[in-house]
């Protein structure tokens, strides 16, 4: 079985993985970080959105092997200490959530939008959310949530 | 997924070496792997591209620009100075994808539906491999099909600046696959009309690219009738469907390149 070694949330970690583990596999079962979510499996959900060196990218569309030397954020790594990140501040301040399951993947596809992206408006931020689905339809307040966020983020 | 090996190897020689029949190459992944999670391909081993460094960048070299390989498609959507290319690379999947697909594994994998080989074929672009050069109208060769051959690598794609371009999709809304893509662009050599997600492959409409030679307007596509024989059907949209598109999207194309 091949080594894996990556940074998670600023640690480094490494294990023996067989080379067909999903990255987030990795991340749920041999981290036991389960914040990171798997909804479809197919790549279309969202729901398994983590940063890879800095870009978001769909977890079950990637195998751990691949995050070889890769820095990986998942949603546990956004907070410091008990200070949430704005953006998680925001979904929790305007109501950006319903069942909650999206709401990780949906905060670091938001995150990586917001930190790309100047003058973020609400066709952006929908245009940006296309890789996100939020099968409770709470669209209105996440992008809310956004919006708030992105002022806060740039300030 | 079937078990498999994974190698990483750091030079463009040593993957050459590992290639056989039982062997794929991993770009991005975009595509391959969940293509391996619905056992669709059973390879003994993955050989990943993603350590050769010299198969990643957008580099303008006066009137061409090179695209290495490894290149996602959110670094062209950003980098490339052909604005039709870089929009197209800009609407293709969604964020996420675009951060890890690649132009290399789009068009090595030759999806009827992809974005990327209307660029190719429209703007007349090369495809450097290991082992030479290949004309975009000569690259691809049917449905997931391409020139390449066996343990034949793409290191970058060089598209010559077009005078003017622009490339127009009908997308399917969840995919955001192209239904119907049109890139129609005025190059050095000639106009050139390329239509993907309508058949098995891309092709080029010539009869499109000669009334747009004798007069660059979208009136001048106004009587051409395009066939439905050879266009895929589908339940997103039958091939008569698709062989109006083709000209609907030629004429928007037309327009947006007039301003």
């Amino acid at each position: 079985m091949p080594t894996v070694s990556m940074t998670v949330n600023g640690k480094q970690v490494s294990a023996d993985v067989s080379s067909n583990t999903l990255l987030v596999t990795f991340i749920r079962e041999n981290l036991r970080l389960t914040g990171t979510h798997v909804g479809c499996d197919t790549s279309q959900c969202g729901a398994c959105v983590v940063h890879v060196n800095g870009n978001s990218a769909k977890s079950c569309t990637m195998l751990a092997v691949q995050a070889e030397g890769a820095e990986i954020t998942t949603i546990e790594g956004l907070a410091k200490g008990n200070d949430l990140h704005p953006m998680q501040k925001s979904f929790q301040e305007n109501h950006g959530l319903q069942c909650g399951f999206c709401t990780t993947g949906m905060i670091m596809s938001a995150v990586d939008l917001v930190n790309k992206s100047d003058d973020l408006d609400d066709t952006s931020i929908r245009e940006g959310l296309e890789g996100n689905i939020c099968r409770c339809t709470g669209y209105q307040n996440i992008v809310k949530s956004i919006q708030a966020a992105a002022k806060e983020m740039e300030a | 997924m079937y078990e498999f090996d994974y190698k990483r190897p750091g030079t463009i020689d040593e993957v050459a070496g590992l290639l056989n029949d039982d062997t794929v190459l991993l770009a991005g992944g975009q595509t391959l792997i969940p293509t391996l999670k619905q056992r669709l391909a059973q390879p003994e081993t993955l050989v990943d591209l993603s350590a050769i460094e010299s198969l990643r960048g957008v580099c303008p070299d006066g009137d061409q620009l090179a695209i290495g390989a490894m290149t996602t498609h959110a670094e062209v959507a950003n980098k490339a100075t052909i604005p039709a290319l870089a929009s197209l690379a800009g609407g293709i999947g969604d964020a996420q994808v675009r951060n890890r697909g690649t132009i290399g594994g789009s068009i090595a994998n030759n999806d009827p539906a992809a974005d990327y080989p209307a660029a190719v074929v429209g703007l007349n672009a090369v495809v450097n491999t290991n082992r030479r050069t290949i004309a975009a109208d000569d690259f691809f060769t049917d449905l997931f099909e391409t020139a390449l051959e066996e343990g034949e690598i793409i290191t970058n794609v060089t598209f010559p600046k077009p005078e003017a371009a622009a490339y127009i999709k009908f997308d399917n809304p969840a995919s955001r696959y192209a239904i119907v893509g049109v890139m129609v662009a005025k190059t050095s050599a000639g106009i050139r009309v390329a239509v993907t997600g309508a058949g098995p492959c891309v092709f080029r409409q010539a009869e499109m690219e000669a009334a747009l030679s004798a007069s660059f307007t979208p009136q001048a596509l106004e009587n051409i009738a395009v066939s439905a024989d050879g266009l895929n059907s589908d339940i997103h949209a039958s091939a008569e469907y698709r062989a109006n598109l083709i000209k609907v999207l030629a004429k928007r194309a037309v327009v947006q390149i007039n301003g």
